[in-house]
This record gives structure tokens, C-alpha cells and sequence, in this order.
């Protein structure tokens, strides 16, 4: 049965090679993005791919206000919300964060702070149904702080403990209330042009999107991608500080 | 934008691997910024689909390459007309995927999926039906063409004539394509009904075609390049039309990988005719009728991913001639006793006979007559010998070689075989060239 999806982030790459996989599968997805010409593209090539486009929003959703009242006026366009999606994101520059608090402000307000102002309502509206899925993507750069981007990082772990608490609010709720929290090893897009990429450790958008719908239809409430970053993950979380600190990564 | 240089690109062949500036727009709007990148380092450019041309058209080493692969968007895709719009870095496959289920096909396919909009009307490629359909230019209603003098120009056949047949078949001379508008078939089924039978000489081919042509949409014959004699030209025949049993399935995307780079494993006399026997055997125990996928009737080799890389480091050679019927049969009868002489054979030769659409571009390569298609390993001066004599017969008899599978043929073959090629050096958009064209062009 087609559900209804809301993206944010929909010019992601990896958001792009999610919602083919969805668009193939006739599903409905309303979208917002920032960046309103890419968005277009984007929505066209949805709906030749199978998709019904419930509508489309472009604004800056880091500053946005009001997310509860958009958020309510996509589900009386769209219907109601089966499931919410968060792929927008920045990296950021670690190093001009640390000495530019403006810019450190920035990567916890778009990674952190505004997703909690769009998942907080939707979470309202999902538990009144007492039906819905919230999908989050996080990193591992969240499982363990390292020099090259902490920021970053602590901005995805904050992210990851909340999605890890809605789920846990959620269990007792109800079975058809899903926190889904994927987290993301290297992913060859826009976001990672500026490094070396190659190697095994590069998973491409098409295929981390293959295990991102697995997570939105059935997963949670964290799957890692591909999947074995959980293993990297633990063998990274276990290190003793006196040799992680000797690591340069 | 500045561009950094990359690794080695090859083309499928792998005969030339050189390093090249590669550029990846996202978005269409990016085409524009790697114009000026290419002018502001004092280069040329050149459009790189898939790579799936086998020698140097997709080419330009030193020089920028526009990779189109990020330009993957639909437009648009009217499910009751079957006309499609969709950016130039769209492959085949990924068409056939969204519109079978509807119920539409690519009025025409070439033996691969893994082929680029841009990349089938920059060949104008044909299919096994081109005998009824022709080739792929003849659906081609509209695109946008980005050039360094115009900006951007939407060309149709009426609004362009000229532009028009310059780049249908112009190998990216005039412009980078950025979508191409279609007009797809119905189709009543995903399903061919097959029927394969064995070809026991050059002459009964010619016969096996007179008498099948009419009877199949679409035709194909493989063609045992080690036999001689009583036997030179015997082959495979297949055919093939849609069915109408109303499934509309379209193709899976998984396919198995040819595993390594085979280390220049030898072709020679012995293995090369074992291969063909093989082969021989393998098609006709599935001589008879049979109801089979579109893919595993028009792509065969698409089961294997990378199988091009099995031909070794040193790559491996193309060689697609056509043949007007006057004078095809000696002279294929000359080019297959040449070949098996050499001991150079080739493991897939194909022979297919064109009709008589005629290609829309100036540098369409089909046109009514026998075309014959081979692969040789790549064993240096002999292989380029082989194919220089091949060319004397090919020449003699008023045919010409297809550029998607060149990588060395000399400027006299290429110019008489194409008499139109000036009308697309004047039009060619001066910021760009490839390694074909240079050679090429020359006087
Ligand atoms: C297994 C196999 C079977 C094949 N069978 C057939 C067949 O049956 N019939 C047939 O006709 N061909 C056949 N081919 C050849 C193939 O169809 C052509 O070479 C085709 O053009 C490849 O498309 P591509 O996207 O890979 O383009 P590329 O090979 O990357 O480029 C081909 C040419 O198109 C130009 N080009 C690509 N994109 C653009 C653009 N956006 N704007 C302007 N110019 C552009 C390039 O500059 C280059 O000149 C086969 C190839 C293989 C590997
Ligand atoms: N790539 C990786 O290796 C990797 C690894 C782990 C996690 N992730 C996460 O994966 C998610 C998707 O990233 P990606 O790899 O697909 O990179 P991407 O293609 O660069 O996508 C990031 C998207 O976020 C959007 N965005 C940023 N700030 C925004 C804002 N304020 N308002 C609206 N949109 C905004 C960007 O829009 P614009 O295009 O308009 O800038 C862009 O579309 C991100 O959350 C990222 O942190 C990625």
C-alpha cells in the first residue's frame, strides 16, 4: 500500500537515491529542501520514476519556525504522515569551528537543534495516530569524538541519543511507532568531494539507499551502513584513550 | 572550478588508457562552469557517457572529459503517448526499468543497456531491428545542446535542421547534450518469442536472411570466425519478435562480475577455434522456438559485467564495417578467410544485415547493406595489420567502418567513407575535439 513520505534534505544525494527506491514503489513524498531549482529536478524525476508528489517546499529548513503548523498542512495536503525523513546536513569545517563559534553554532543547529524543531510535531502527530515512522541520518563520526570533527560528531551523537529515546518511548507505546536512527559510514557525495575517496570503506548513495528503506520499512532503532561500521564502531568505541589518542584520525 | 587531474580513463576496448581531466557535474546547470574550466586551462572538452565506444570517440587525453553519469534526472514521461524527456547521462536501462511496466520500449536497443541518451544519439545507434525500425535518431524529437558560442539551444529536426544532423551521429562535436526528448513503442509484453537455428555457410546466410528479414522485427547472426571453406560463415542465427502475452516486466539490475583483468590470457589459433566451437555448441542447444526476457534476446553480454576486461591489460580491438548488398557477399567472404587465415580470429563476430532507413545524421554509421562486427585481441602491429587490410576490402567495396568501435582508422578510410564529414567540422563547437576527431579530421 503507498504511504505517505516526508523528506527533508531531498537534494541529498543519498535522500535522492533513497526516494527512487521509494518513487519505484508508487509511494507518496512530499519534499523540502532549500534549494528550489534542484528540488524541481528532483520532483520531476520522482514522479517519472512512479512517485505521486504530494507537494514540494523550498526554504532553508535549518531556521525555519512553525514546523508544527507546515508539518499539519502536509498531512491535510498529503494525508497523514506515515513517516518522516531527515537527510539534510552539513560536515562543516572543524577547524574554522574552532575558532569561529558562529560556524560551530551552525553545524548543531542544522545537524541537531533544527531536526529536533521538525521531529518533535511529528512525533506529536504520529503518536495521536499511534502510527509512524521517524528515520534520522546520523554518523559514526557520532560514536566516538575525534579531532578531525568533533563538532560535527557531537552534533550527530546528540542527534543519535535523541532518536535512541524516542524509540525507547516509542517501544512501550506501540508497535506501529518506529524511531529509526541509521548511521552512516563514508558515502561517496557532494558532502565528501573534498576528500580521497576509493577504497573499501566507500559505500556509493545507491547502495547505503538500499539499506536505508530496509531501515524505514522494517529497521531500527539503529542500523548501521553499510553494516560493518557496527563492528568498526565497537572495535573503535573499545580502544583505550591512551592509544586512540596516538591515532590520527 | 578547478579540475584535478585523475586516474587513466578507458573506453571499453582498453586499448588506450591516459590520464584525462575529469569533470562530473551534478546538475545541468554545472555544464556551463566546466566550459570555462576547459578554456580557462587551455583545452578542449569531450562528453564521456558510459564508455561503452570501443576506441577513442569517448577520448581526449590531456584534454577535460564531461562525465554526463551525474545528469540522471527524468523530465518528463507521458504514459499515454509513450514520449519521453529525460537528461542525457539517462542510460537505456534505466528507461526500459520505468517505462516496460507501462507498457513502452526504445524503438530501437543496441546490444548493450549500459548506454547513455547522449551517448546512443551522439552514435546514432542501431539495433537488431534496424532492418524494419532504423536507427536510434529516428525517435529522437528534441534536445538541448549546450554550446561555448550559442549557450543553449533546444534543436529539433524542424527548428535546427541543421544542427540536427550534425549531432545525431556527430560523436559530441557539436555540443554537449544536456536531455534528449523520445518517442518509445508500445510494447504488448516484456517477453521475445525467439527462434535460433544453425547457418551452415556465407551463402546460406544470405539466404537465411532473404527468407527470415521479413518474418523477424528483430535478427542477428553470430558467426564462427575460425571456419574456412565449405564452413566459412557458419554461424547462429537468431530472430526475434515481441510477444503479446501482456506481461510487462522489466529487467533485474544484478549481474555477475567478471572477476580480474584476465593477465593477457593467449588467444591463439587453438583456444580461439575451442571458443567458437564452444559457442557454436552452447547457442544451438537452444536451437527452436522460445519465449525469452528482452534482455537475454538484445543484451547477452550485459549478464556479465566487466567482461571486456577478460581480453587482458593490453585491450582488445573493434572492427564494424557496413557493406552494400551489391557487393557484401565477396567481399565478406574475403574478410572471413582473411581473418581465419591470420589465426586472429575473433570469439563474437556478428553479421546482421541494415535496411533501408536511411540515419538522420550526416555521420550515421548504418545504411542498407551486411554489417559485420569483430573483436580482436590487441597484439600490437599484427592486430593493426589485420585491420588495415580488412580496410582494402571494405573500401573496395564501397562500405565504411563504424567510429563507436574505432580506435586507429586512417583519415582517407574515414573521410570517403563519410563524404558529409566537412558539414560537421563546421559545425563542430570549437571548445570542443576528441582523440577520433584529431585523427580524423587531418588533411
Ligand atoms: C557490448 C556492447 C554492445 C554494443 N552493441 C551495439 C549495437 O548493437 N549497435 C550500436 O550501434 N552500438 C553498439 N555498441 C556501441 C555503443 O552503443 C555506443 O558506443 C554508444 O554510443 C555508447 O554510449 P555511451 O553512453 O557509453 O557513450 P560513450 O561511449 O561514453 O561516448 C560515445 C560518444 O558519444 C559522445 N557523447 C556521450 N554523451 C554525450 C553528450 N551528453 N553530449 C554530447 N556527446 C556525447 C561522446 O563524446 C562520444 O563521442 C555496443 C557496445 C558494447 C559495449
Ligand atoms: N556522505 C557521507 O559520508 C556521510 C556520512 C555519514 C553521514 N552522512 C549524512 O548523510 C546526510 C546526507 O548527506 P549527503 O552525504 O547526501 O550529502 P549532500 O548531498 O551534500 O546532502 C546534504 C544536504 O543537506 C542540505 N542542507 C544542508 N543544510 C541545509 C539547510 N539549512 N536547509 C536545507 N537543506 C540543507 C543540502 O542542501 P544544499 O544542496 O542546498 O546545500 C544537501 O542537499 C547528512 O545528514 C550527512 O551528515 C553523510
Amino acid at each position: 500500500m503507498p504511504k505517505h513520505y516526508v523528506i527533508l534534505g531531498a537534494t541529498s544525494a543519498i535522500a535522492v537515491a533513497t526516494a527512487r527506491r521509494l518513487a519505484t514503489k508508487g509511494h507518496k513524498l512530499t519534499l523540502l529542501a532549500r534549494n528550489s531549482s534542484a528540488l524541481q529536478e528532483i520532483e520531476d524525476d520522482l514522479r517519472v520514476r512512479g512517485a505521486e508528489i504530494a507537494s514540494s517546499h523550498a526554504f532553508d529548513l535549518a531556521q525555519e519556525t512553525g514546523q508544527a503548523a507546515i508539518l499539519e498542512e502536509i498531512a491535510q495536503t498529503g494525508g497523514p504522515i506515515d513517516g518522516l525523513l531527515v537527510f539534510y546536513g552539513i560536515l562543516g569545517d572543524q577547524a574554522r569551528a574552532e575558532t569561529d563559534p558562529a560556524h560551530a553554532r551552525d553545524i548543531l543547529q542544522i545537524n541537531f537543534n533544527s531536526a529536533v524543531d521538525w521531529i518533535l510535531p511529528a512525533a506529536q502527530l504520529m503518536e495521536a495516530r499511534e502510527q509512524g515512522v521517524v528515520l534520522t541520518i546520523s554518523s559514526v563520526a557520532g560514536d566516538r569524538g575525534r579531532r578531525s570533527n568533533y563538532v560535527y560528531g557531537a552534533a550527530k551523537a546528540g542527534l543519535s541519543t535523541f532518536m535512541q529515546g524516542l524509540a525507547h518511548k516509542w517501544a512501550a507505546m506501540s508497535k506501529e511507532l518506529r524511531a529509526v536512527n541509521v548511521k552512516l559510514g563514508f558515502v561517496d557525495t557532494p558532502m565528501t568531494d573534498h576528500l580521497d575517496k576509493g577504497g573499501p570503506l566507500w559505500a556509493k548513495p545507491e547502495g547505503v539507499a538500499v539499506s536505508i528503506e530496509r531501515a524505514l520499512e522494517k529497521g531500527g532503532p539503529i542500523v548501521y551502513a553499510p553494516w560493518f561500521w557496527r563492528w568498526i564502531m565497537l572495535a573503535i568505541r573499545m580502544t583505550p584513550n591512551f592509544v586512540f589518542k596516538r591515532v590520527n584520525i | 572550478m578547478t579540475l584535478k587531474e585523475t586516474k587513466a580513463i578507458r573506453s571499453w576496448g582498453g586499448v588506450v588508457r591516459e590520464p584525462h581531466f575529469v569533470a562530473a557535474p551534478a546538475r545541468r546547470d554545472g555544464v556551463g562552469d566546466v566550459f570555462d574550466a576547459a578554456a580557462g586551462m587551455d583545452k578542449t572538452l569531450l562528453a564521456h557517457g558510459l564508455g561503452r565506444s570501443y576506441g577513442d570517440s569517448c577520448l581526449s587525453p590531456g584534454n577535460v572529459i564531461l562525465e554526463t553519469r551525474g545528469l540522471d534526472r527524468f523530465i518528463a514521461f507521458d504514459r499515454d503517448t509513450g514520449i519521453l524527456r529525460a537528461e542525457a547521462g539517462v542510460s537505456l536501462g534505466e528507461i526500459m526499468r520505468v517505462t516496460v511496466p507501462y507498457g513502452f520500449f526504445p524503438h530501437t536497443t543496441p546490444g548493450t543497456r549500459f548506454v547513455t541518451l547522449g551517448g546512443a544519439v551522439a552514435n546514432d545507434v542501431h539495433g537488431k531491428n534496424h532492418h524494419v525500425a532504423g536507427s536510434f535518431g529516428e525517435n529522437v524529437r528534441a534536445f538541448g545542446l549546450l554550446r561555448s558560442d550559442r549557450g543553449e539551444v533546444t534543436v529539433t529536426p524542424d527548428s535546427e535542421p541543421e544542427l540536427f544532423r550534425a549531432t545525431v551521429g556527430g560523436l559530441g562535436m557539436t555540443g554537449i547534450i544536456t536531455w534528449v526528448e523520445i518517442q518509445l513503442v508500445r510494447i504488448a509484453s516484456s517477453n521475445i518469442e525467439q527462434e535460433i537455428f544453425a547457418i551452415k555457410s556465407l551463402d546460406h546466410f544470405f539466404e537465411v536472411m532473404e527468407e527470415n528479414t521479413p518474418k523477424f522485427e528483430h535478427t542477428v547472426a553470430w558467426v564462427d570466425c575460425t571456419a574456412r571453406k565449405d564452413e566459412l560463415g557458419r554461424g547462429v542465427f537468431t530472430g526475434g519478435n515481441w510477444s503479446s502475452d501482456g506481461v510487462l516486466e522489466p529487467h533485474r539490475t544484478g549481474m555477475l562480475n567478471a572477476p580480474f583483468t584476465a593477465p593477457g590470457f593467449a588467444l591463439n589459433p587453438l583456444t580461439l577455434k575451442t571458443f567458437n566451437s564452444l559457442y557454436r555448441w552452447r547457442q544451438l542447444s537452444k536451437a527452436g522456438r522460445s519465449k525469452v526476457p528482452y534482455t537475454s534476446h538484445f543484451h547477452v553480454l550485459d549478464a556479465i559485467k566487466n567482461w571486456n576486461r577478460l581480453y587482458g591489460k593490453r585491450g582488445f580491438f573493434q572492427y564494424q564495417s557496413v557493406i552494400p548488398f551489391s557487393t557484401a557477399k565477396e567481399a565478406t567472404r574475403e574478410m572471413l578467410t582473411l581473418i581465419a587465415e591470420s589465426g586472429q580470429g575473433s570469439m563474437l563476430a556478428v553479421l546482421k544485415t541494415l535496411g533501408p532507413i536511411e540515419g538522420r545524421g550526416w555521420l550515421s554509421f548504418p545504411r542498407e547493406g551486411v554489417t559485420l562486427a569483430l573483436d580482436f585481441q590487441n597484439k600490437g602491429q599484427k592486430t593493426l595489420q589485420l585491420m588495415n587490410n580488412l580496410d582494402k576490402i571494405v573500401s573496395a567495396a564501397g562500405g565504411r567502418l563504424y567510429p563507436a568501435k574505432d580506435g586507429r582508422i586512417s583519415a582517407d578510410m574515414f573521410q570517403s567513407g563519410y563524404p558529409d564529414w566537412q558539414r560537421v567540422e563546421t559545425l563542430r563547437d570549437p571548445a570542443i575535439s576528441s582523440s577520433f576527431w584529431q585523427r580524423v579530421s587531418q588533411s
